[in-house]
């Protein structure tokens, strides 16, 4: 068995007396997509927002592993996190830079090595040095990245103009300019219809086969996570009630418990 | 020791004046999120009103010291009230949901505009003011220095402590309060449980001015003097204590303006005078970067 | 009124609600006016007052007839155009009635005059709507404009350029206009330095006339202690406003956005204070006299030479004239405004603009993306700072005498009302709004402070009815597809 990409150990978040996550571990493999399922207000976002430096976990160790090293992501600050470590992320109420164009959007997501090809602007300014050549490749980049989420047509309208789906596919595009080895969804088929969804599905494998891209995955919508998931770990109150292939998940009594209450109530989540 | 306590009590006094001025801050803070940088010029507003109000009542031949404060105050409270109203409806609210930095930089414009209209109005120079409560007595004396308590130290202490106790009950206690807490918490919902927001809204303005009012008034008391651009340190200085107790928070208010007026009373005192201004600059630039949740404020987590 | 019949009205014009809203505006106006402008407290020999009750009575019945005429505009135009002419009539009167006039005050006949103007226009404007198209009419004719202003852009850049360039030399450039227009393109500067900060980065810098303040005491220090020239003092004031913006900038940065504009406004302050008090370095509030002017390749612009120099007009064997002074110092802020812009246009393309505008589109993303949200503000804070710096030398040299009261907290507001007006990021939007800000008051100096509340004023109905200012339209950095109507964007 390969290592593995992402290793959580023992992650333990509080806010003053609220527990969000309590003793969470878990692991993502490399090119492997993992969904992080659980009822709302399970602890799901947090646990991304430790992963890519948002919050620093009260308790626990996050080790990233890839060629470049490795990385404890609970020790560096979260844009560290994305430069160094390379972990992306899109977030449940989309942030693109609304103002900015579609293109701009996914240069931006180049920033660092755009910096250095332009001397850190000082090259730049004075139009020397390889910054052109550099700028084409990543509008190259970009490019091929609008190709595939379908806006190469409005890659120069604003993004805040874009309809929903549209901009939660660029966001994912935006993270997978930045090169990462793992990439973090907070629930990207948040608002999709059923063709947006499938798409989705699309991309996300196209992201695991084409750019062996590790993923993990945070998702309500149960037709896109048991489609596409190598791996699901349920939460539940913060902690860990169970975790495996798709079908071993599909039938654990303890997922379902969380899923449906103690009690009988409608089941409206686990199907699919 | 003579001369530490009869600072003490210089700072007592100021600190009530910074108090009250925070609590306008504090609460708009709280309740829309914005720092409301005309606040300190409607407590210049409040002084000028109190100044106008003083000479109407000596033209009227009302000489009773006491009747006259009452009134005087009353008077300010009511006119000044009226300006914390007018430019929350005109500046503040149609922008509410502009972009973020919009309502600070109208307060800028509507700060801008009340200083100059009293300076066209009133002109430049600073007016005297005779203080109709006048003497004092010695508290203490020793070494041939006698530590001096002023009676109108006593009445502004007093009126201080007066007005934020009965505003305390009123945030606490009453239906008002409960609103304005709510709108704290979540405006839309609260309009959505019924709470008119905006009228709500317009109250803490209300309140915030007719308190810097009362301000203005026991300023132009005690220093004797007032000019168009007191409110522009004054603003600063309280919104320095309003940040040092803990924004949003009534009680750090008062505890940030009583600690402001030390620091800068005790600094002029002991150090400079030249240079207490920049000491009140200095403890909310610390403040800010070592402590932006004050000192009994709740800190704040960042959504993501 | 019989008139209201003619139009026959969507809806009937709702009478006692309009004259009790009109009668509780005019109550609130005032209770906000009566003591402030009732009184007029004057000292002699003890505190008086004037009483001006009746002018604020005045006003107050003007603020009625203006507050009626508004509301009933979409329901009885005909009675709004009726109020706006009788406020003209009565203006009319009262102008040319002089001095017996029943208006208190000369301001305040002119207040009425607007009144009506605003009134007539606003009812006529509700009657072309009544009569058909017309209201759409004008709608279309709106648009097609700013469509043309859109694509006129890029050549208004060009043509303000070229007649910056020949404004000097054209007949009507006599001194005071040359002050102006000097006094004008200082400020264009430092708006352009301000819209790298507020403008690109969303950092809202409230504090940045300390900048340039740093930039003209480093200029004015060096060149009276040490005699080093203008041109020498230029870079170094720059780096040292630079210097500066770096180490207030670094604390302070990863506030949230007002809480920065105020931190940022205390350092302001704390540097002016500081130039008030250190005497003995700064000469305090006496300020720094006798600062050498800038010369052109060492030649002086003086009457007579200082010692082993040569003044311009001998050098260049012509008469003396003491505009040659003011058309060469023109050429420098020229100069020095346009590197400003062509800097910052670069910039802006470059990774690092694209990362200050989507700071300020977005922190956390930005974040997310890799991008250390503490340099990248960094940057921008002293990469606007050293402009600031930079005009802040040329201000002291220009001067010759600089003192801790040029560069009071008003002054940061008032650059800050430039870029806000402008439209934040819109470089030529700047220029505009200095032209406005700065070139209109100027002219109009004898209102005096009426001009600095029209001011106030301007920031608050700027926010509320055009808050992106007076350009808001912004051009992507870099296109995919070329467009047909490609702007350069000045």
């Amino acid at each position: 068995m390969t290592a593995p990409l992402i290793r959580v150990q023992h992650l333990t978040m509080r806010f003053g007396g609220l527990v969000a996550i309590d003793n969470v571990s878990f692991e993502g493999a490399p090119g492997a997509i993992t969904a992080i399922i659980g009822p709302n207000g399970a602890g799901k976002t947090t646990v991304f927002n430790c992963i890519t430096g948002f919050y620093r976990p009260t308790v626990g160790r996050l080790a990233l592993n890839h060629a470049g090293g490795e990385f404890l992501l609970e020790r560096m600050p979260g844009h560290e996190i994305a430069r160094r470590a390379k972990v992306a992320r899109t977030f449940q109420n989309i942030r693109l830079f609304p103002g900015m164009s579609v293109l701009e959007n996914l240069l931006v997501a180049q920033h660092n090595k755009l910096m250095l090809a332009s001397g850190y602007s000082v090259l730049g300014i004075l139009g020397v040095g390889g910054y052109g050549a550099a700028e084409r490749a990543a509008i190259d980049k970009a490019r091929g990245w609008l190709e595939r989420i379908g806006l190469l047509e409005h890659a120069d309208r604003r993004a805040g103009e874009l309809p929903y789906g549209s901009q939660r596919r660029l966001e994912i595009a935006r993270a997978m300019c930045t090169d990462p080895v793992l990439l973090c969804l907070d629930e990207p088929a948040a608002g999709l219809n059923n063709r947006e969804s499938a798409e989705l599905n699309e991309l996300l494998l196209s992201i695991r086969e084409r750019d062996k891209v590790g993923v993990l995955l945070i998702e309500h919508d149960m037709s896109v996570v048991m489609t596409i998931s190598d791996h699901i770990v349920v939460l539940d109150y913060g902690r860990k009630i169970a975790e495996g292939a798709p079908a071993q998940v599909r039938g654990d009594p303890a997922v379902i418990r969380a899923y449906l209450g103690e009690d009988e109530t409608t089941p409206e989540a686990a199907h699919g | 020791m003579e001369y530490f306590l009869q600072q003490l009590v210089n700072a007592l006094t100021l600190g009530a004046i910074y108090g009250l001025i925070a609590i306008g801050y504090t609460m708009v803070y709280g309740i829309i999120g914005m720092i409301n940088f005309a606040h300190g010029d409607v407590f210049m507003i409040g002084g000028f009103i109190a100044l106008i109000g003083f000479m109407i009542c000596v033209v009227l031949g009302l000489g009773w010291a006491p009747l006259a404060i009452l009134l005087v105050l009353l008077l300010t409270m009511a006119f000044t009230a009226v300006y914390g109203w007018a430019i929350e409806r005109l500046a503040y609210r149609p922008l509410r949901g502009s972009f973020r930095l919009a309502p600070l930089i109208s307060a800028i414009g509507v700060s801008i505009a009340l200083q100059n209209y009293v300076q066209m109005a009133q002109g430049a120079r600073s007016k005297p003011h005779v203080s109709l409560v006048q003497g004092g007595f010695n508290l203490y004396s020793a070494n041939g220095f006698d530590v001096r308590v002023g009676w109108l130290q006593i009445v502004i202490v007093v009126v201080t402590v007066a007005l934020m106790a009965g505003f305390t009950l009123l945030i606490n206690r009453t239906a008002l309060g409960r609103q304005q807490r709510a709108c704290e918490q979540d405006m839309k919902m609260a309009s959505l449980l019924g709470v008119n927001v905006d009228r709500t809204i317009s109250l803490t303005f209300v309140m915030g001015a007719a308190l810097a009012a009362v301000a203005g008034m026991m300023f132009l008391m005690y220093y004797g003097v007032i000019d168009f651009f007191v409110g522009f340190l004054a603003g600063i200085k309280a919104f320095t204590a309003a940040v040092l107790g803990g924004i949003g928070s009534l009680p750090g208010a008062m505890l940030g303006g009583l600690l402001i007026g030390l620091i800068e009373v005790f600094w002029a005192g002991y150090f400079s005078s030249e240079y207490k201004d920049v000491a009140a600059f200095g403890v909310l630039i610390l403040v800010l970067i070592f402590r932006p949740s004050g000192l009994l404020g709740r800190p704040e987590i960042e959504k993501v | 009124m019989a008139l209201s019949t003619v139009a026959p009205s969507a809806a009937a014009p709702d009478w006692p609600a309009a004259l009790k809203d009109a009668t509780i505006t005019a109550a609130i106006a005032l209770a906000l006016g009566i003591f402030v402008s009732g009184f007029r407290t004057f000292d002699q020999g003890g505190l008086k007052f004037d009483y001006l009750i009746v002018d604020v009575l005045v006003a107050c019945v003007v603020i009625f007839v203006g507050r009626l005429g508004l509301t009933l505009s979409s329901s009885a135009p005909v009675a709004t155009l009726g109020l706006g002419v009788a406020a003209l009539l009565a203006a009319a009167a009262s102008f040319a009635a002089g001095k017996s006039s029943f208006m208190p005050s000369v301001f305040l006949s002119v207040v009425c005059a607007g009144a009506g103007l605003l009134l007539v226009i606003r009812g006529g404007w509700a009657l072309a709507g009544r009569s058909g198209g017309g209201a759409q009419a004008i709608h279309q004719g709106g648009s097609a404009l700013s469509q043309a202003m859109r694509l006129a852009f890029p050549w208004l850049g060009a043509g303000l350029f070229t007649f910056a360039v020949v404004m000097p030399f054209l007949p009507f450039a006599d001194q005071r206009v040359m002050d102006l227009a000097i006094l004008i393109l200082t400020y264009v500067m430092l708006g352009w330095g301000l819209n790298i900060v507020v403008g690109l980065a969303g950092l809202l810098d409230l504090g940045y006339v300390a900048f340039y303040a740093v930039g003209a005491y480093t200029y004015a220090l060096i060149s009276t202690q040490h005699g080093l020239s203008f041109w020498v003092c230029l870079p170094i004031a720059g780096m040292m406003a630079a210097f500066f913006g770096i180490l207030l900038g670094f604390p302070v940065l990863r506030l949230r956005g007002d809480y920065l504009a105020i931190v940022t406004l205390g350092f302001g302050e704390i540097i002016r204070i500081v130039l008030l008090n250190w005497i003995d370095f700064t000469k305090g509030p006496d300020g720094v006299g006798g600062i050498p002017g800038a010369t052109l390749l060492g030649h002086p612009f003086a009457e007579t030479a200082p010692e082993g120099t040569t003044t311009f007009h001998q050098w260049m064997g012509i008469d003396f004239n003491a505009n040659h002074r003011l058309i060469f110092l023109y050429f420098v802020i020229l100069a020095l405004a346009m590197i400003t812009n062509f800097v910052t246009l670069r910039l802006r393309r470059l990774p690092v603009g694209r990362a200050w505008e989507a700071l300020r589109e977005d922190e956390i993303a930005c974040q997310a993306l890799g991008i250390n949200p503490t340099n990248t503000k960094l940057t921008a804070f002293a990469i606007g700072a050293m402009f600031a710096g930079f005009a802040g030398s040329f201000f002291a040299a220009k001067q010759r005498f600089i003192s801790p009261e040029s560069f009071v907290f008003i002054e940061s507001a008032i650059i800050l009302a430039i870029v806000v007006l402008g439209g934040m990021g819109s470089q030529l939007g700047v220029v505009l709004a200095a032209v406005i800000l700065i070139g209109l008051p100027e002219w109009f100096r004898d209102l005096g402070q009426f001009r600095m509340v029209s001011f106030g004023l301007a920031m608050v109905l700027i926010m509320v009815f055009k808050p992106g200012g007076l350009i808001a339209h912004r051009d992507p950095t870099i296109r995919l597809h070329p467009a047909n109507s490609r702007s350069g964007g000045r």
